[in-house]
């Protein structure tokens, strides 16, 4: 009986393991899809800025344009 | 091979305690921690301008309900009628040309912050905040597909 089939299964146990480990850290970022797409969207519809005919916004935030 | 080669001994003392302080605290959090996504590519700015200048056209077309936003961050063809014969045609285009900017512009953000994959989650985040975003009296689909007033 030979050890040479345990010492493989943990290797490839590991490798798995080691994959599993980047693949587990990589999820959408919610918040921040959600800040990108406002920034886009009050371009796009010109909501900040000045421009009338805009919804009046609840959070006048200080950005620097 | 002896048997006390095998056991196991967690050998927690200070300065293990200390080091997994410091990576549960200091290390490890800012993997979880989201970096802002850029959306500053040429190809973002260049489409993003391009609707903002179509919006121009497209805004009397929302506000008639004509156009409306749908539930998966397109624009469509709401009511017909709304909108003069005549000018039927290039409303039409300007659709078709939105829809085309937008569809790029899902892809792009995706492709730029290094994560085709994504293209699906980011239409599905415009769609949900062009639709919170919209004026009062414009129209939008709700997640049944079903035409809604804001």
């Amino acid at each position: 009986m030979t050890n040479r089939p345990l010492w493989l299964g943990v290797v490839a146990s590991l490798g798995l393991l080691l994959a599993a480990c980047v693949t587990i850290n990589i999820y959408f970022p919610a918040a921040e899809a959600e800040k990108a797409a406002d920034k886009i969207i009050d371009e796009v519809w010109h909501l900040k800025g000045g421009e009338a005919g805009a919804t009046p916004q609840s959070t006048p935030a200080p950005k620097p344009n | 091979m002896r048997a006390h080669m095998f056991v196991i001994r967690p050998p927690v003392n200070l300065w293990t305690s200390a080091w997994l302080a410091v990576w549960f605290l200091v290390a490890a959090p800012p993997v979880g921690a989201q970096a802002n996504l850029d959306i500053n590519t040429p190809a973002i700015i260049g489409l993003t301008s391009s609707m903002q200048q179509r919006y121009g056209q497209l805004a009397p077309l929302y506000t008639s309900g004509a156009v409306g936003l749908t539930r998966d961050g397109f624009v469509a063809l709401r009511d017909a009628n709304a909108i003069p014969l005549a000018q039927r045609a290039s409303a039409n285009a300007l659709i078709a040309a939105e829809n085309q900017d937008r569809a790029a512009l899902y892809r792009e953000i995706a492709r730029a912050n290094g994560h085709p994959e994504w293209e699906p989650e980011i239409r599905s985040t415009f769609a949900a905040r062009w639709i919170d975003k919209a004026q009062a009296g414009w129209w939008y689909q709700d997640a049944g597909g079903a035409w809604k007033r804001k």
